[in-house]
């Protein structure tokens, strides 16, 4: 019994070694914040959840692909992943770059099913963006010119996909990566009302969208999420971008 | 502390194990239909595994309506502006298309506001619009399946207060193998390419 328990010890203490190693979740309490589209001038609560401190990585992704083989590269269902699923793959179960830099190249239905295989599921726009305002020392940094000026660095920086996951700040919640990296999925990505065409729509969407109307940016001064939503805003679900990967988050519970 | 954990740890493991295998499973169940059934395609929607209630207060899924040509649109009962407009495109092109081909089309409407969307309530709603025939479908699904299915629709979607959602107005053609055949964009559009296509499609 004693031996038993000894052993059923160590095998845990490896798994949780490993889950430790890539799967650790961190808490993000809840609050309201002023989004920077939808209803208008109203705030979002969102109740407290669980976030991956880490962004999935390449090692991840393919301890994933191999434990679910329908969502290797030459298996997966073109409804699912457009043909740059993984493009940087050389087959299907060996990744380019380092394998604790963010798997990219991946679509919303394959990082949707990942989080679903660890009982965890893709955070929504609101808790992403919630947990995204934070900084190093303060929950929300939006208002603060360096942060913003931070992220906007970022997004003129090329290639930063191919860095290690963690290489950037700890922010206030115990997350890292966030802004960074890349870009990551949310579960809700196709709750925004904003798309290509409304160039060509004079009358802001008004026909593509229902109650088009009540929707505008609450926050034109945060220009860095306003890339964010015009980012979601394009894509689709089958597509990938070597800019963008995902995190999982968790309900927490009672 | 450590313990507490570990059983994390081990709960976590046994999940994962639990949904690989059931996955692995659904896997091979899809394999051998599409090797005695017909196959369907990688662009079918009939890949997609969600369930559905029909205003019947039926379950289905979707590849139960495979065969027919499917024009579908998502709505949601309440809705005061684009519904409408857009059930009164569908009767529109439903009009038009031929005595002879009628019975090869299905015509879906699916409820981006399935808490309220009751099927007590798509039935209210398919009786106020005369839409009662079996022709005329109803869905509603749960909100994580809906919103996978507007992803595949291209259909994007919010809740802009307690009643109203914004969304975007797409009528989606969809052949008898489930695959994407053309989109309808914006209200009151010219349908002439949207009864077209259903004609082309249609025995």
């Amino acid at each position: 019994m004693k031996y038993y328990s000894t052993a059923l010890f160590l095998v845990f203490s490896i798994f949780c070694e490993l889950y430790a190693q890539n799967n650790k979740m961190v808490l993000v309490e809840g609050g309201v914040y002023l989004p920077l589209y939808g209803a208008e001038g109203k705030t979002v609560k969102v109740a407290p959840f669980l976030m991956d401190a880490l962004p999935v990585t390449n090692a991840d992704y393919l301890k994933f692909v191999q434990e679910n083989p329908k969502w290797k590269k030459s298996n997966v269902k073109s409804l699912f992943a457009d043909k740059s699923y993984l493009a940087k793959w050389t087959d299907d179960t060996t990744f380019t770059g380092l394998k604790d830099a963010p798997v990219n190249n991946v679509s919303w239905f394959a990082a949707k099913n990942y989080c679903e295989c660890q009982g965890k599921r893709l955070p929504t726009i609101d808790e992403w963006e919630y947990a995204a305002m934070a900084d190093e020392n303060v929950p929300d940094a939006r208002k603060i010119k360096t942060y913003n000026q931070y992220i906007l660095n970022w997004y003129e920086t090329p290639k930063t996909f191919n860095k290690p996951v963690g290489s950037t700040f700890k922010n206030y919640w115990g997350i890292y990566d966030l802004h960074g990296l890349v870009w990551e999925w949310t579960q809700d990505f196709n709750a925004v009302l904003i798309s290509g065409e409304s160039r060509k729509d004079v009358d802001k969407d008004a026909n593509l969208f229902c109650g088009s109307a009540a929707i505008g940016a609450s926050d034109l001064m945060n220009y860095a999420a306003f890339m964010r939503f015009a980012f979601r805003g394009s894509m689709k679900a089958r597509y990938s971008s070597q800019n963008l990967g995902f995190r999982c988050a968790k309900d927490i519970e009672n | 502390m450590k313990l507490k954990y570990l059983f994390i740890a081990a709960a976590l493991v046994a999940i994962s194990c639990n949904n690989s295998a059931k996955d692995s499973e659904v896997n091979s169940d899809s394999t051998t239909e599409q090797t005695t059934d017909n196959a369907i395609s990688d662009m079918s929607i009939y890949n997609l595994p969600s369930h559905w209630t029909t205003q019947d207060g039926n379950e289905i899924e979707l590849k139960d309506l495979k065969g027919k040509v499917l024009a579908m649109v998502m709505i949601y009962t309440s809705c005061q502006a684009a519904c409408p407009r857009l059930v009164a495109d569908m009767r529109n092109i439903e009009k038009q298309i031929p005595e002879d081909k009628k019975d090869d089309v299905q015509y879906v409407f699916v409820s981006i506001d399935p808490k309220t969307d009751t099927p007590e309530r798509l039935t209210a709603f398919a009786k106020e619009n005369q839409m009662e025939k079996d022709k005329w479908l109803f869905l509603r699904g749960t909100e994580a399946d809906t919103r996978e299915f507007a992803a595949v629709l291209a259909v994007n979607y919010k809740k802009i207060s307690p009643m109203d959602f914004s969304h975007s107005n797409i009528i989606s053609v969809f052949n008898q193998g489930g695959e994407l055949a053309h989109q309808q964009e914006g209200l009151g559009v010219d349908n002439k390419e949207t009864v077209q296509a259903i004609i082309d499609l249609a025995k």
